[in-house]
């Protein structure tokens, strides 16, 4: 029988009720008492010269409060990069200033010149057309390639447009080399990560309060992370110290990591509101996020991989210009290197790695990590590489995999990392049943019989998920601790109140998180409230992204419930007349072991905060405990995934049919909702392949800038997928034997469209097509079919 | 500013709009019923929809003056009248049919309005039905399923729980 409560249920989420009935509380739903409207005037050039701005016009029209431009930024920070990365020689990347409002230059089609505040939205739009902008326009440079061969600086000041040139590991280069120079086979590949605007459903929204009385600044704003953002733009941006700032991030309509990022309207609105004592509000309408949220990928890259005679891997060598955009967003720089260099092992034992990566700025708008975040560009590249070679030298793609699959551990990559369990050959074996592969050269027949290609691509991928170790991380770079905190509030009549430091945006922690609670403590799921997104009642904490709510949130609360269940213990022993030693906890009642004496849980809550009869001398009255916690290690979930799908001969379109994931998460608090992060990473990874596309012409001007150019995947262009996730070797260093899910839908997923596509076209007799790059869009589909 | 009246969730209401003020502005800014959503600003997403006397529309690509006189459903109007929520949309929690919650407003707008239309669709006829929504966190596997399961068919033989 499944589990009805507590871990491994499939409890239904409490937010849906809320959501389902209208009842949620977005950022663009809040309305302060006397709030103005801010909009925001954008270059329409990617690149030039700002001679001026004229405000005058637009400050006398009606309902305008002030109009801000850059010289008024010109005394706080710019907005920080939280990553160095050090190149191959020694030295920090060139960083340049990012200012909250543009001058001197514009570097990108969007990048803000000037904030108009007015008493009404529409007020401030109209003004916000009146603004003039003086600029010289420059030519811009796009092309990462062009932009390293010497093209038109972004930043003049730092005489390059390579941020880095990283070399990992380093100290392997040349024995890469001779490897490569040595092998019995090679295959190369050259391939484009193609760009993807992340597009959560809502929209970026900030609202800045100020209250002079008593000098507490409020950003209510979208994000993953509200502390983050209240470090970075405290500490960094606007000069206010952190027990007078405030930052709210209420439900928050998905993110996808272009919510993590501190971004220049919240800076903008926040130092507004304190400038004019009112609250200020900006939201963004949906052209504004697709020139101003951070976007994903555009990596272009050439991979080689060397093998033996018997189709094992000896060395890989890959080479990758990265897209850092026009400025360093919040942690640009590690989405390329230690996202990216670190899973290049994937699932398999290749002895020597050597990854080099180009970061680039160009004129377009600032890339930083998008679900996945280096893993789905790391897997893409190295899971191509491996079904072409495995063509090349007449292997089955199945049997080349396991043939190389890591078996044993802990493994130490040669990339860092050690893995500390896993079972490839497991999710491997349940892959090939779930997607009935057996049952393939049937429905090819059936296709074939229609006049259709049918292709069938199987990959495997690894992830490191759970960021991060803080002292890892701090020597490569990073300018901030990983770890995450929880606060277990007991109440006196038993009640229980998490503050996680942990963020929900749709990932369904009020409810998962719940499940744990009750499952240590033995009490109802309903008597368990998740509280998160509000700095002024949560522990500092540095949010969700990376797949790590359960892994180092789920890890905080659980150490901090085991305090509480300790003291819990200690207060039982009292009014038992007991030794605490001889405490146990179960179905939330206290036995003296052996003993039919017990007290239930309300009982001692009650005993902790009304402490009549309760050990003073020894033991604080009350019920609630903090935890801090930080990972010893990365997590590594990894899985094989089965995409099928039906290529149209006359059209190029591609259908896809099925798709079948086999993952290993580890220990799954809720089922159902680990099905849907799949679901929806895979969504996100088919899209991809298949429709999404950033494209920018040579001007700079992004011609993708709404839904009725950028293709978003919808239901009628998805399937059914088959999900599985009980194949499970429980992390080993975390409490819970977790790993998170969050990502690898959107990691495992496109190389298995991609593969699934080229075989089709062999099977269909096209065997000259040997990669076509993403999105595999009818026209480039049958453009490679006519080659 | 011109006046404009109407009925919303069965409930007369009047308020001052711009010419240029949209239905959607209005319900969210005049009338505070913010469970109505704006995802772009092309009439692509569909976080957006409400049915204007029994129709699904855009409320996004509806001038609020249009709406004179007319009967709007929206979410807000969507619960059985003990509050409880309806069978779409406790088939939606059923079913995970939605995580951020953000395009579920629209969703269950169109999904009502497609079972009111045809009350036995097929998989095929509610992905093609539900085009003009889009949803970014669920990859629609569980919005379909719960669409079929509010239209009273066995989802239990559908892949993946």
């Amino acid at each position: 029988m499944p589990k009805d409560h507590g871990i491994g249920a499939s409890s239904k989420r409490r937010e849906d009720v809320r959501f389902l009935t209208g009842r949620g509380r977005y950022t663009d739903d809040i309305n302060l008492t006397g709030q103005a409207y801010a909009a925001f005037v954008r270059s329409q050039v990617a690149h030039g010269r700002l001679r001026g701005v004229d405000t005058s016009a637009a400050a006398a029209m009606p309902g305008v409060l002030h109009v801000f431009t850059g010289k008024d930024f010109e005394s706080v920070g710019g907005l920080p990069c939280g990553w160095q990365v050090t190149d191959r020689h020694g030295k920090p990347m060139l960083e340049p200033r990012h200012p909250v409002l543009a001058h001197g230059k514009v570097r990108h089609v969007g990048d803000p010149i000037a904030l108009v505040v007015a008493e009404t939205a529409e007020q401030a739009r109209d003004a916000a057309e009146a603004v003039v902008a003086e600029i010289e326009e420059l030519p811009a440079v796009i092309d990462m390639k062009a932009a390293v061969r010497g093209g038109p600086l972004v930043h003049d000041e730092l005489g390059s447009n390579l941020c880095y040139d990283w070399g990992f590991v380093e100290e392997n280069r040349e024995a890469v080399d001779q490897a490569i120079r040595n092998a019995h086979h090679v295959t190369t590949l050259e391939l484009v990560n193609q760009r993807l605007v992340p597009n959560a459903m809502e929209p970026r929204v900030a609202v800045g309060d100020y209250n002079p009385a008593t000098d507490e600044t409020t950003l209510y704003t979208t994000s993953q992370n509200p502390h983050v953002i209240r470090l970075l733009m405290g500490a960094f941006v606007l000069g206010i110290p952190e027990h007078k700032l405030r930052v709210v991030a209420p439900d928050v309509g998905g993110g996808f990591g272009s919510k993590i990022f501190h971004y220049a309207e919240e800076a903008a609105v926040t130092f507004a509101a304190r400038a004019l004592k009112r609250p200020v509000k900006w939201t963004a309408s949906r052209s504004e996020s697709f020139v101003t949220d951070a976007q994903g990928r555009d990596h272009v890259t050439k991979i080689e991989l060397a093998l033996d005679k018997d189709g094992h891997f000896l060395a890989i060598r890959t080479e990758t210009y990265a897209n850092m955009g026009a400025y360093l967003s919040t942690f640009a720089p590690s989405v390329p290197t230690w996202l990216h260099g670190t899973l290049m092992a994937g699932n398999y034992k290749t002895p020597l790695i050597y990854v080099n990566v180009k970061a680039v700025f160009t004129n377009t708008v600032p890339v930083d990590a998008y679900r996945g975040a280096g893993r789905p560009e790391a897997t893409f590249q190295l899971e191509r590489v491996i079904d072409k070679a495995a063509r090349e030298m007449g292997i089955d793609p199945v049997e080349i995999r396991r043939r190389n699959f890591i078996d044993s551990f802990p493994y130490q990559t040669p990339v860092a990392v050690q893995y500390d369990t896993g079972n490839y050959h497991a999710t491997m074996d349940k892959l090939l049943e779930i997607a009935d592969v057996a049952g393939f050269e049937k429905r090819l027949q059936e296709s074939k019989a229609r006049g259709m290609l049918r292709g069938l691509g199987i990959n495997c991928y690894i992830e490191a998920c759970g960021i991060a170790p803080s002292n890892l991380v701090g020597q490569l770079g990073a300018r901030a601790g990983l770890y995450e905190s929880a606060t277990v509030r007991v109440n006196a009549t038993g009640g229980i109140v998490v503050m996680t430091g942990s963020h929900s945006h749709g990932q369904g922690h009020e409810t998962s998180f719940a499940q744990v609670i009750s499952e240590m403590i033995g009490v109802p799921e309903s008597q368990v409230e998740i509280i998160h997104g509000d700095t002024a009642n949560t522990p500092m904490g540095m949010g969700t992204y990376g797949s790590r709510s359960i892994a180092v949130g789920g890890s905080a609360m659980v150490r901090a419930a085991n305090k509480i269940i300790a003291k819990a213990k200690k207060i039982a022993a009292h009014l038992l007349e007991a030794s605490d030693a001889d405490i146990e906890l179960k179905d939330g009642k206290f036995t003296v072991a052996g003993t039919d004496k017990s007290v239930d849980w309300g009982s001692v809550c009650l005993a902790a905060y009304v402490p009549h009869n309760y050990p003073l001398a020894d033991l604080e009255p009350g019920l609630e405990e903090t935890a801090f916690y930080d990972p010893s290690n990365f997590t590594f979930p990894a899985g094989a995934y089965a995409c099928e799908v039906e290529v149209d001969p006359e059209t190029g379109k591609v259908t896809v049919d099925r798709f079948a994931a086999a993952d290993d998460f580890g220990n799954i608090i809720n089922p159902m909702i680990v099905d849907g992060q799949v679901h929806g990473g895979l969504a996100q990874g088919i899209g991809q392949a298949l429709l999404e596309t950033t494209a920018y012409d040579e001007n700079g001007q992004l011609l993708t800038g709404s839904y009725m150019d950028y293709a978003m995947p919808r239901a009628d262009d998805l399937p059914f997928y088959r999900v599985d996730h009980s194949c499970k070797t429980p992390c080993t260093h975390n409490p819970l034997g977790v790993k998170g899910c969050g990502e690898a839908g959107a990691i495992g997923s496109p190389p298995a469209v991609v593969n699934a596509v080229i075989d089709a076209l062999h099977r269909g007799g096209m065997t000259h097509v040997t990669h076509i790059d993403m999105p595999l869009s009818p026209s480039r589909v049958w453009a490679a079919m006519q080659r | 500013m011109p006046k404009v009246s109407m009925k919303v969730n069965g409930k007369a209401v009047s308020g001052e709009v711009e010419g240029r003020t949209l239905l959607a502005q209005f319900l969210r800014e005049g009338l505070r019923l913010t469970g109505t959503h704006i995802g772009c600003d092309t009439s692509q997403c569909g976080a957006c929809v409400v049915h204007m006397n029994g129709v699904p529309v855009k409320s996004c690509a509806v001038f609020a003056l249009d709406a004179e006189g007319a009967e709007i459903r929206t979410i807000e109007g969507m619960a059985n009248a003990d509050g409880s929520l309806s069978v779409i949309q406790q088939a939606f929690q059923d079913h995970h049919a939605l995580q951020c919650g953000f395009c579920t407003p629209g969703m269950v707008m169109s999904a009502a309005a497609l079972l009111a239309e045809n009350p036995r669709p097929t998989e095929a006829e509610v992905r093609k039905y539900l085009e003009g929504n889009i949803c970014r966190c669920t990859g629609c596997h569980n919005i379909v399923k719960a669409v079929l399961a509010a239209s009273g068919q066995d989802v239990a033989a559908i892949a993946a729980e």
